[in-house]
C-alpha cells in the first residue's frame, strides 16, 4: 500500500500506557470503543458529473464562531476566490466566492442574523490570480497571508472550542485527519486518489504553520498513501475518524494549548491553491443513504445547491425525506432545497419518518429495530445487516440514567458523562479538569445516538464551548 | 390502531393547555406514547437514533423478574399448603392460585399509590411521566413478607417515591434505591410486622381459600431467621417450617420461607441472564457483588466462632442462596442510577455490597438478614467512590500538563 508507518516520538508518548504498547506493537492505534452504524446506502466507487447548480451558497454557520460582516451586496460581480464576507473581530479571516458569478441575495434570519449569501455562476468561470507558490522556500508569515486572502484558511480549526482558527496564534501541533469513520462516509483513499500531489502540498504547507508537528491520521481499513507528515495509523469504529479522538490518542491538548484541525479533503484545497494559483472548491460528494437510488461519488463543487446534486438520484415516495448536509451523526438538515455545506463531502438523505405511528414500540419484538443495546433483537441479525433508520428521536427526554453507555463510544481518555455534568452545571473548574479543552461537539455525536435519555448532547456541548470562551476571553 | 391513533388524536386538543382536560395533560401524554412511540424527529444534532429508550429499559428490567416473581406467587401457596399439611392433595394450579391471590393486591397497591405520586408531580411540574416506578412499584412487593398488611405498603411507598425520589427531582436524581427505601421504612416503622416468625409464611385463608388448620410443629421461621436466633453453639442445621432438615437443592430452587420474590436463586439467575445478555445491568456490579459475598464468607467460615455467631458457619452458597443476597445482587445493587457509575466504580461499589451483606448478617443477629441495609449503604458511598475514580482521571490530566510546562 506504500504506506510509510511512524513510531509515535517518545516524548508524546506521556498519555495511557496501554496506547503505548498498542502503538509500539505495529505502529497501529487501535481504538476499541466506538460503533458503525450499518446504515442502507453505502456509496459505490463510481463517480458521475453534478448537473449545474443553479445557485451557490456560502452559509456563515458552517465556519463556527465567525461573526460575518458581509463584503458584497445583491447585484455584485464576484469572482471564484473573492471575498464575500470576513469575521468582525478576525478581520484576516475571510470566506470566499467558490465560483465566479452575481451576489443574488444575503438572506439573514432571526436578529438579521446572516444565514446565507447565494450567487448565480457564470457559464464561464473565471478565477482571482495568487500566483503558484512554493510552500518550501516561502516566508511563513507570507504563506499564511496567501491562505488568508484566498479563503482557504478559513477551513483551518482550532482546539480548544472546535471553531475557526485564529491565525495570530501558532498552534502546538496541526493535526489532518485522512479519512471518515462516520457511517456511509466517503472513502478518502479513493475519493484523494487523484489529489495526491494536492494533499502532499498542503502537508508542506501546514508544516510552515507550526513549530510542532503535523500528524496525519489515516485509517487501517482503507489508507490514504501520505508522504509528509507524521503518519500514524487508527483502527478501529467510528469515531476513530474524529480529529479529537486522533488527537487524544496522539498527543492531548493540555490547558493552555492550541492544536489546529483540518480535514484532508478540505487541506487540498490549500494544495490546490498553491499549485494552481488560484482557487478551487470543486470536490467529490459522496450522495448516500436508505432514500438514494444508486448510492455513489457525485462531482461538484462546495457550496453547490442539494437538487443539483442528488437530481435524478432519490427514489419515488409519498413521504417525507431528510435530506442532510454530511453524515447522520454531524450532518445539518440542509433540506431539499438547501445547499452543500462548505466543509462537506456527502450529503445523507433518510426518511423524516414523522408518518410513522408506531403501535407500544417499546414492545417490539422486531428484528429490524436497531439498537446497540441487545434489549431489541437487531444484534441477532449479525453486525453485516444494513438499516434505514429514519429521523424519528423514538422517545422522551429523560434524566441520564443508564450509565456506561456513553463511555462504550467515546474512545478517549475521558468521563463524557461526567463531563457533560460539568458543562450543564457551568461548573468551569471542572469542565477543565475533565477535558473540555480535548473534545468537540461531533466527538459526542455517538454518544447521543445511543443514548437512552435522548438528551442533546451535542447542542449541550456546542453551548457549554461556546459560553467557556466568553468566559475565558 | 388507525382508529385508535384517530381518536387519541380527537381527544387530544381537550388535554392541551387551555383545554377542559387540561390538568391531566402529563397522564395523557404519558398513556399517548405508552401506545404510539412519539413520532417527533431530531431537531438538533444526531439525524437518527438508537430505538432504545427509557420504557424499553424499563420493560426489559420488568420482563427479568417475572419469574422471581411467578415463582415467588407459587412459593407463596406452597408454603401455606405445607404448613397447613394439604400439600400433597392440592394441586399445582390451586397453589399458585392461592399465592396469586395473596400477591396480587399488594402490586396494585404498590403500583397505585406510587404512579398516583407520580402522575401527579409530572402535572404539577408539567413534565412528562417517567418510568422508572414501573420497575420500582414491581420490586416493591417483590421484597416484602407475604403477610405485610396493605396500608403499610401503601404508607411506605408513598413515603419513599416523595422523600427518596421526588424531593430529589425525580426518576434519575434519587440517591437511594427507591424499593429498598420502602422496604427499610417498613422494617424500621413496623419492625414486628417485618421480622420474626409470624409474617413470611401465610398461615390464614386468602380470600375464603385454603382455610385449615396449621400442623403440629410448625414454625415460620426463616432459614436467616434460624441461624439469627440459633443459641447455644453447636452445629447448626436448617429446617423447613415443619422442622425437616433443608437442602442445599430446596434453597436454589427457593422452597424456603422469605419474602416474596427473594426466595428462589434459581429464577433470579433467569432474571440475571435475561438482564446481562440485553446489557440492561452491568456485570460488573452483578459479578462483583457475588465476589465480595463469598470473600465475605469464606472470612466468617475461617474465623466461625459458632458460640456467638451461628451464621458464621454457613457456606459461601448457603449465604448466596438465602434471604435477598442474590436478590440484591442482580436487581438492586445494579440500579444505574443510585449506584456506582464509573466502570472501576462499579466492581469497588459491587464487592463492598456483598461483604456487607454477609458482615451484618453474621454479625448483626438484631437483623437476619443484611442486603437491604447493604445495598442502601453503599447507596450513599457511591458518590464518593466514582468521585475518587474520576478524580483519579483529573491528576492523570493536570500531571501531563504539568510535565509538559517543565
Amino acid at each position: 500500500m506504500g504506506v510509510t508507518f511512524y513510531r509515535i516520538p517518545k516524548k508524546n508518548c506521556n498519555f495511557a500506557a496501554k496506547f503505548i504498547f498498542y502503538i509500539n506493537m505495529d505502529h497501529v492505534v487501535k481504538i476499541k470503543k466506538g460503533l458503525d452504524i450499518q446504515l442502507e446506502g453505502a456509496p459505490a466507487l463510481e463517480i458521475s458529473n453534478a448537473t449545474e447548480s443553479q445557485l451557490y451558497a456560502i452559509i456563515p454557520d458552517d465556519f463556527t464562531d465567525l461573526t460575518p460582516k458581509v463584503d458584497v451586496k445583491p447585484g455584485d460581480k464576484v469572482l471564484a476566490g473573492s471575498p464575500v464576507m470576513h469575521d468582525k473581530t478576525l478581520t484576516d479571516v475571510v470566506v470566499t466566492s467558490p465560483v465566479s458569478g452575481e451576489v443574488v441575495a444575503v438572506e439573514r434570519g432571526e436578529r438579521r442574523k446572516v444565514m446565507k449569501i447565494t450567487i448565480r455562476p457564470d457559464a464561464k468561470q473565471e478565477f482571482v490570480e495568487f500566483g503558484k507558490a512554493e510552500p518550501d522556500t516561502m516566508q511563513a508569515s507570507d504563506l499564511k497571508a496567501l491562505l488568508l486572502k484566498s479563503g482557504t484558511f478559513a477551513f483551518i480549526k482550532q482546539r480548544p472550542y472546535d471553531i475557526i482558527a485564529n491565525p495570530d496564534t501558532t498552534p502546538r501541533d496541526i493535526f489532518v485527519t485522512a479519512f471518515d469513520s462516520a457511517p456511509l462516509a466517503p472513502d478518502y483513499a479513493f475519493v484523494l486518489k487523484d489529489e495526491m500531489t494536492y494533499l502532499e502540498t498542503g502537508l508542506k504547507a501546514l508544516s510552515k504553520l507550526t513549530p510542532g508537528k503535523v500528524y496525519v491520521g489515516v485509517s487501517k481499513r482503507s489508507p490514504v498513501p501520505v508522504k509528509h507528515g507524521e503518519v500514524v495509523v487508527f483502527d478501529g469504529p467510528h469515531p476513530a475518524g474524529n480529529v479529537g479522538v486522533q488527537i487524544n490518542h496522539i498527543a492531548p491538548i493540555n490547558k493552555g494549548e492550541i492544536v489546529w484541525t483540518i480535514n484532508a479533503l478540505d487541506l487540498v484545497f490549500i494544495g490546490r491553491l498553491l499549485e494552481k494559483g488560484h482557487v478551487d472548491f470543486s470536490r467529490l460528494v459522496a450522495v448516500t443513504g436508505s432514500e438514494v437510488t444508486k448510492p455513489h461519488y457525485v462531482r461538484t463543487c462546495a457550496g453547490a445547491s442539494i437538487a443539483s446534486i442528488t437530481q435524478g438520484l432519490i427514489k419515488p415516495a409519498d413521504y417525507e425525506r431528510r435530506y442532510i448536509s454530511g453524515n447522520v451523526l454531524t450532518g445539518v438538515n440542509a433540506g431539499a432545497d438547501g445547499y452543500l455545506g462548505a466543509k462537506q463531502a456527502q450529503v445523507t438523505v433518510i426518511p423524516e419518518g414523522n408518518n410513522c405511528n408506531e403501535f407500544m414500540g417499546w414492545a417490539s419484538l422486531n428484528p429490524h429495530k436497531y439498537s446497540m443495546s441487545h434489549s431489541y433483537f437487531s444484534w441477532l441479525l449479525g453486525k453485516k445487516r444494513r438499516y434505514a433508520i429514519d429521523a424519528r428521536v423514538r422517545g422522551g427526554e429523560r434524566a441520564i440514567i443508564m450509565s456506561d453507555e456513553y463511555d462504550r463510544v467515546f474512545p478517549m481518555d475521558i468521563y463524557p458523562e461526567y463531563l457533560i455534568k460539568a458543562i450543564l452545571a457551568f461548573d468551569i473548574d471542572k469542565m477543565e479538569n475533565l477535558g473540555i479543552y480535548e473534545v468537540a461537539p461531533e466527538d459526542f455525536a455517538l454518544c447521543e445516538f445511543v443514548d437512552t435519555s435522548k438528551l442533546e448532547l451535542q447542542k449541550i456541548v456546542r453551548n457549554g464551548l461556546d459560553r467557556l470562551m466568553k468566559e475565558m476571553n | 390502531m388507525k382508529a385508535l391513533k384517530n381518536y387519541i388524536d380527537k381527544i387530544k386538543p381537550h388535554f392541551e393547555p387551555g383545554g377542559k382536560l387540561s390538568m391531566f395533560q402529563s397522564v395523557f401524554e404519558g398513556f399517548e406514547s405508552f401506545l404510539f412511540v412519539p413520532n417527533t424527529t431530531s431537531r438538533s444534532g444526531v439525524h437518527i437514533h438508537d430505538s432504545i429508550d427509557s420504557k424499553r429499559t424499563m420493560t426489559v428490567v420488568i420482563v427479568a423478574l417475572l419469574p422471581a416473581l411467578l415463582f415467588g406467587m407459587y412459593n407463596v401457596g406452597y408454603q401455606h399448603y405445607l404448613a397447613i399439611g394439604e400439600l400433597a392433595q392440592t394441586s399445582f394450579w390451586s397453589v399458585f392460585l392461592f399465592g396469586f391471590l395473596a400477591v396480587l393486591p399488594k402490586i396494585v397497591v404498590s403500583y397505585v399509590v406510587g404512579l398516583g405520586i407520580e402522575f401527579t408531580a409530572a402535572q404539577l411540574r408539567h413534565h412528562e411521566i417517567q418510568e422508572g416506578f414501573l420497575v420500582s412499584g414491581m420490586l416493591i412487593p417483590m421484597i416484602v413478607p407475604v403477610d405485610t398488611p396493605l396500608w403499610m405498603i401503601a404508607v411506605a411507598t408513598a413515603f419513599a417515591v416523595i422523600f427518596a425520589k421526588e424531593v430529589f427531582g425525580g426518576t434519575g436524581m434519587n440517591i437511594f434505591n427507591i424499593a429498598l427505601v420502602t422496604r427499610a421504612f417498613l422494617f424500621f416503622a413496623y419492625p414486628s410486622k417485618m421480622s420474626g416468625d409470624e409474617v413470611f409464611v401465610r398461615t390464614g385463608d386468602t380470600f375464603g381459600l385454603g382455610a385449615g388448620q396449621l400442623v403440629e410443629g410448625f414454625s415460620g421461621a426463616t432459614p436467616l431467621g434460624q441461624a439469627a436466633t440459633h443459641a447455644g453453639g453447636g452445629a447448626l442445621q436448617l429446617t423447613d417450617i415443619l422442622g425437616n432438615p433443608l437442602s442445599l437443592h430446596d434453597m436454589f430452587f427457593g422452597f424456603i420461607p422469605g419474602s416474596i420474590g427473594e426466595t428462589s436463586t434459581l429464577a433470579i439467575l433467569i432474571g440475571a441472564v435475561i438482564l446481562l445478555a440485553t446489557g440492561i445491568a452491568s456485570w460488573r456490579v452483578m459479578l462483583s457483588v457475588f465476589a465480595g459475598g463469598i470473600v465475605m464468607s469464606l472470612i466468617c467460615n475461617w474465623f466461625a466462632n459458632p458460640g456467638i455467631y451461628p451464621a458464621a458457619q454457613l457456606s459461601p452458597i448457603t449465604q448466596i442462596c438465602l434471604g435477598g443476597f442474590a436478590f440484591a445482587a442482580v436487581f438492586m445493587a445494579t440500579d444505574p442510577v443510585t449506584g456506582a457509575r464509573t466502570n472501576t466504580g462499579k466492581y469497588i461499589f459491587g464487592f463492598l455490597v456483598g461483604v456487607l451483606a454477609i458482615l451484618i448478617r453474621v454479625f448483626n443477629s438484631g437483623y437476619p438478614e443484611g442486603a437491604m441495609l447493604a445495598v442502601l449503604l453503599m447507596n450513599a458511598f457511591a458518590p464518593l467512590i466514582d468521585y475518587f475514580v474520576v478524580e483519579a482521571n483529573i491528576r492523570h490530566r493536570l500531571k501531563r500538563a504539568k510535565n509538559l510546562t517543565k
